[in-house]
């Protein structure tokens, strides 16, 4: 890991060179195609998103671990009023999955036909392969069929 | 039943919908105007110590400190004004505050209120600035509106508890006929289930009828100590229950999305603090921002069984003549919901039911009343329980 705080695409880290677990880094890896959250060092809690504490002991280690990206639908809806930079995309689905390691994510819903969506869904992440140009570069997440 | 926190010795509000022209502080005026017409004995230079706000957003008009311009407007200064934000609660969020106040004994008279000016703003726009009481990397970067957020609820509900399209458009319907009711409503026009059902979707399963519109307003109470209200008013009206809960801001890591905790944390305190059970209730003014919150209500106030929601809007219970009459005002739905102002809004309505002074749309004999109000996706909760002064 010879990657320097300063490097255009490394992630953000601590002195010890350690990848924090901040959004900004989520995101960072979601550019690398890899859906990541993180395990708490103390309790072995796993959190989606990262953060500063553990929400189960309080613990403030954690290590970065990667979800498979699988999981099923847990409740969604269809937004044909959208915000205005997602309007191109209307009326489009919207969702929460719950990945077979536990977490609860919310995501679009994305090549799959509205009248197929319901509850217990099985989906699989995937990546938007484009990143913003402007501030937040984030690359998006989404959600699709499971192969 | 326990003693009083603090009293309610006048409610002012404004007219609610498209305000033309006006902006925040002239509405916020607007509404102070009529708590202190409606009050004779009170001076507000003499008696009146601090002003408590609450506004959602400073976008709508590119106005921020708004604390003492709203003071500066009812010719109030120099004393302090306080604005707090808690997206849809905020109002509900500043009255809490000047119920410490008045229980700590620093101020014995306040000004309460709430405003926000929504209809010079475009629908895109304003489903935007609203999106932003959501999470942003997590729920706005997604596509994920606040009719979204509500709608991921009613699916959960309607798969959970076979709630329907249907009952949800009765929600609607029931608050548009208490609506026609209220002259200071935004919408004062009957619709019909098939209207709702029939209307544009905007997140399905909800429908442009089942959202509440966008509109302009502003609410304010003159509270006191219970000690010296009847210098003020032979009907003061008392606080005697009020809790307060916080969850998640976004909806994805929590447990239930057909249950709002904060409501549930919230109703248990301000019932014990006031001694009293959803029983007691006579008259309820609740957060239906979308029909399936009202729904969601019933069920964590204990008016009904969770997941019976939707059999008490088919039983009438919640219509005015039923025994347990719900959003008398109109609610957010048709009365309008200017997000800042709903919260001391919500408290004017019970303060003008338990008052006898609610006209065509009076709950006869009602004593005890409550206001539930939740900011964002029910991230902040709110619920207050207030009784007719003896």
């Amino acid at each position: 890991m010879a990657e320097s705080k300063t490097d255009k695409d490394s992630f953000i880290r601590d002195e010890n060179g350690v990848i924090l677990p901040i959004i900004e880094n989520f995101y960072r890896f979601c550019g690398q195609r890899k859906l990541m959250g993180v395990k708490c060092s103390k309790c072995h809690a796993v959190m989606w998103p990262p953060r500063a504490k553990c929400g189960k002991c309080f613990g403030y280690n954690f290590e970065w671990v990667e979800f498979q990206g699988k999981g099923e639908l847990i409740t969604y809806t269809i937004i044909h009023f959208p915000p205005t930079q997602f309007q191109a995309l209307a009326p489009y689905a919207v969702g929460i999955v719950k990945l077979t390691e536990g977490p609860q994510l919310p995501g679009m819903i994305r090549y799959v036909k509205l009248e197929d969506l319901r509850i217990g869904l099985k989906l699989q992440v995937d990546f938007e392969s484009t990143i913003p140009k402007d501030w937040p570069r984030w690359p998006r997440y989404f959600f699709k069929a499971l192969n | 039943m326990a003693k009083p926190i603090a009293s309610i010795v006048s409610a002012g509000i404004s007219k609610f919908g498209v305000r033309e022209g006006l902006y925040t502080r002239e509405l916020f005026a607007e509404a102070a105007k009529d708590a202190f017409d409606q009050c004779p004995n009170l001076n507000p230079r003499r008696d009146v110590k601090a002003l408590f706000v609450g506004m959602m957003s400073d976008s709508y008009e590119h106005q921020a400190h708004v604390a003492p311009l709203f003071l500066d407007w009812i010719g109030l200064t120099p004393i302090p004004a306080f604005r707090t934000e808690a997206a849809c609660a905020s109002s509900s969020v500043a009255m809490r505050s000047a119920l410490f106040a008045i229980a700590s004994g620093m101020y014995d008279v306040v000004l309460v209120g709430g405003v926000e000016k929504m209809t010079h703003v475009s629908t895109t726009g304003v489903t935007e600035i609203l999106a932003m009481a959501s999470d942003f990397p997590f729920e706005q970067w997604h596509g994920i509106s606040f009719p979204g957020i509500f709608g991921m609820m009613a699916v959960d509900h309607m798969h959970r508890y076979g709630t329907t399209e249907e009952q949800m458009a009765k929600v609607a319907v029931k608050n548009h006929d208490h609506g026609v009711l209220n002259p200071k409503a935004h919408f004062q026009k009957r619709i019909t289930v098939d209207e709702v059902l029939t209307s544009r979707p905007v997140a399905w399963p909800l429908k442009l009828y089942d959202c509440c519109p966008r509109s302009d307003g502003a609410s304010c109470l003159v509270m006191t100590s219970p000690e010296i209200a009847r210098r003020f008013t032979d009907t003061p009206v008392n606080v005697i229950g009020s809790g307060q809960a916080q969850d998640t801001l976004s909806l994805f890591d929590r447990e239930n999305f057909s249950s709002m905790k904060v409501t549930r944390i919230a109703a248990g305190q301000a019932y014990k603090r006031a001694g009293v059970g959803p029983a007691d209730i006579d008259v309820a003014e609740l957060h239906d921002c979308f029909t399936i919150a009202e729904i969601i209500a019933y069920e964590d106030l204990g008016f009904c069984e969770q997941g019976k929601g939707g059999r008490l809007i088919d039983e009438g219970v919640t219509h005015l003549g039923g025994k347990l009459p719900t959003n008398t005002s109109g609610g957010l739905k048709a009365k309008g919901h200017p997000v800042g102002a709903t919260g001391t809004a919500q408290a004017c309505e019970i303060y003008l039911q338990l008052t006898n002074q609610a006209g065509r749309r009076q709950v006869a004999g009602a004593e005890v009343g409550l206001t539930e109000n939740v900011g964002g996706s029910a991230s902040t909760g709110v619920v207050q329980i207030y009784k007719r002064g003896d």
